[in-house]
C-alpha cells in the first residue's frame, strides 16, 4: 500500500545503467561499500582451509590446495539488501560445483560458515550449476580483507549477504537452518528480483 | 541535519540501535527507500537523524521539503544484532564517527529511560563542534557517563579534547580495559568502523563483543 509523499519527486539519477537489471527498490552504485556485523577477521593464509562438512565424510581444502583448482573469471551485479546495486562487478574465483564434485551427497541445503561467526543459508541448487564461487580475486587484484578477503562465497543471484565475507566452508544439510541475519529478520531466501529482503516478504 | 519525530499508527516496538526503512512515492508511482537508524528509546516515539546529502534523493527531502502532518511509509524496526537491551549489565563502549552516532543516541536514551546504571564511555569523534549532534544532551552530566569528543578538522578556541582521529593510543586512553567485559559498540564511516573495531580486537575485546555498524559512503 503505497502512497503518494507529498512534494516527493525523485531525482532518478541517471548512471546510464540498463534498468532492466535493476531490481525493484535498487539504486546503483558506482562504489563499494561495506557492511559487517563485528570487526574484519584476519586469518593468516597459513591458517586458512576451506572445508565442505558433510556428517561423517567431509573434505577441506588448505590455501595452496583451495588456489590449485581450476578458477573461473566472472562479471556479475551484485544486489545488496540495503538498497545499492553495483553492475559488471568482475570476480575470480573456484566454483562451488569444483567443490562439491569431490564430496558424496545428498544433501539440499548449505550453511555457509565464517571466520569471525558468521553464517548464512542457501538451498543447494543455489549453489550448484555455475551459480555460486568462492571468490579470492575481485577486480584483478586478491580480495580486500573489508571486502571478505582472503575468500568469499559470491552468489550474485541473491541479496549480497548471502555472498558471505571471509567464508570458510560449506555444512551440508537436509534440512534448512538459518544463518545469522536470517535470524534477525531477514529473508530466508532473499531473491532481489522478489525483493525478499524481510521474514515475510 | 534534522531529527523527525515520527507519529507512527502501528508500530510494534523497537530495541535501542535498530533501524527502518523508509519509502517514498513521487506521484508518478516512482519510489526511492533508504535505511534510517531510530534514533530515539524505545519508550518513546520513534524518531529518525537524518543527515542532508548534496547528491542524495531522499535526504534532501527529508531534511528540507517533509512539513509536519506529511504521511511517509515507514518499514521496521530492522535489524536486531546491533541492539543494547539494559538486562545486559556489561559496561559499555560507545565509539560513534560522524552520524554514526545516532543510534548510540538510542541507547543511552534507553538507559536513561529504564534506569539502567551501567557504566557508559562514549568517544565520538566529529569533523568540528559544529558536527557534534545532540550535543546539549550530550553534554548534560548523567551518572555513570562518560563522553569524550575529538574533533578532527576544527576546533574551536581553547579546546581542551581530543583534536585527531581516533587512533590506538586514544582508543585505549578510553576503552575499558578488556578484563572488564565490555560490550562496544561502533557505528560511523566504513574506514573509521574498521579502524577502531581492530583497535578494539588488538587491544583485546573478543571480536564478538564488538558489534558494529557501518555507513556506506552511498547512504543518501
Amino acid at each position: 500500500m503505497s502512497f503518494v509523499s507529498r512534494g516527493f519527486r525523485g531525482r532518478r539519477r541517471d548512471t546510464g545503467a540498463d534498468p532492466t537489471r535493476v531490481p525493484p527498490g535498487q539504486y546503483v552504485t558506482e562504489d563499494f561499500p561495506v557492511l559487517s556485523a563485528g570487526p574484519t577477521p584476519h586469518t593468516p593464509l597459513d591458517e586458512w582451509t576451506f572445508s565442505i562438512e558433510n556428517g561423517g565424510g567431509g573434505k577441506s581444502w588448505s590455501w595452496e590446495e583451495f588456489r590449485a583448482l581450476p578458477s573461473e573469471e566472472m562479471t556479475v551485479d551484485i544486489h545488496c539488501v540495503t538498497r545499492w546495486s553495483k553492475l559488471d562487478t568482475a570476480w575470480e574465483g573456484v566454483s562451488i560445483d569444483t567443490l562439491l564434485e569431490q564430496v558424496e551427497h545428498e544433501a539440499a541445503y548449505a550453511l555457509a560458515f565464517c571466520d569471525g561467526g558468521y553464517t548464512t543459508n542457501l538451498p543447494l541448487e543455489d549453489v550448484s550449476d555455475g551459480k555460486a564461487w568462492v571468490a579470492f580475486a575481485y577486480d584483478g587484484e586478491p580480495l580486500d580483507p573489508e571486502h571478505g578477503g582472503p575468500a568469499r562465497l559470491l552468489v550474485p543471484h541473491l541479496y549480497f549477504w548471502k555472498s558471505a565475507k571471509w567464508v570458510r566452508g560449506l555444512t551440508l544439510r537436509d534440512d534448512d537452518e538459518p544463518g545469522f541475519w536470517e535470524t534477525y529478520g531477514y529473508h530466508s531466501y532473499g531473491d532481489p528480483w522478489r525483493e525478499q529482503r524481510y521474514a515475510g516478504d | 541535519m534534522r531529527t523527525i519525530v515520527l507519529d507512527t499508527p502501528v508500530w510494534p516496538g523497537h530495541r535501542a540501535g535498530q533501524h527502518l526503512d523508509v519509502r517514498l512515492t513521487a506521484e508518478d508511482g516512482y519510489r526511492a527507500e533508504r535505511e534510517y537508524s531510530i534514533a530515539s528509546a524505545p519508550s518513546e516515539p520513534v524518531a529518525i537523524t537524518v543527515e542532508r546529502l548534496d547528491d542524495g534523493e531522499v535526504s534532501p527531502y527529508l531534511t528540507e521539503e517533509l512539513r509536519r502532518g506529511d504521511e511517509i511509509e515507514l518499514r521496521g524496526p530492522i535489524g536486531g544484532y546491533f541492539v543494547w537491551d539494559p538486562e545486559d549489565d556489561s559496561p559499555l563502549l560507545l565509539v560513534a564517527g560522524g552520524s554514526g552516532i545516532v543510534p548510540l543516541r538510542a541507547m543511552l536514551r534507553h538507559r536513561r529511560r529504564s534506569e539502567s546504571d551501567v557504566p557508559v564511555r562514549l568517544l565520538y569523534s566529529a569533523r568540528s563542534l559544529a558536527d557534534v549532534i545532540y550535543r546539549a544532551e550530550l553534554d548534560e552530566p548523567a551518572d555513570g557517563i562518560e563522553v569524550a569528543y575529538t574533533l578532527t578538522r576544527e576546533q574551536p578556541p581553547g579546546w581542551t579534547g581530543y583534536a585527531r582521529r581516533v587512533d590506538q593510543e586514544l582508543l585505549e586512553e578510553i576503552a575499558w580495559p578488556a578484563e572488564d567485559g565490555a560490550l562496544a559498540f561502533v557505528c560511523g564511516p566504513t574506514s573509521f568502523v574498521e579502524a577502531v573495531a581492530n583497535g578494539l580486537v588488538e587491544l583485546g575485546y573478543p571480536p564478538a563483543r564488538v558489534k558494529t555498524e557501518r555507513f556506506g559512503a552511498t547512504g543518501s
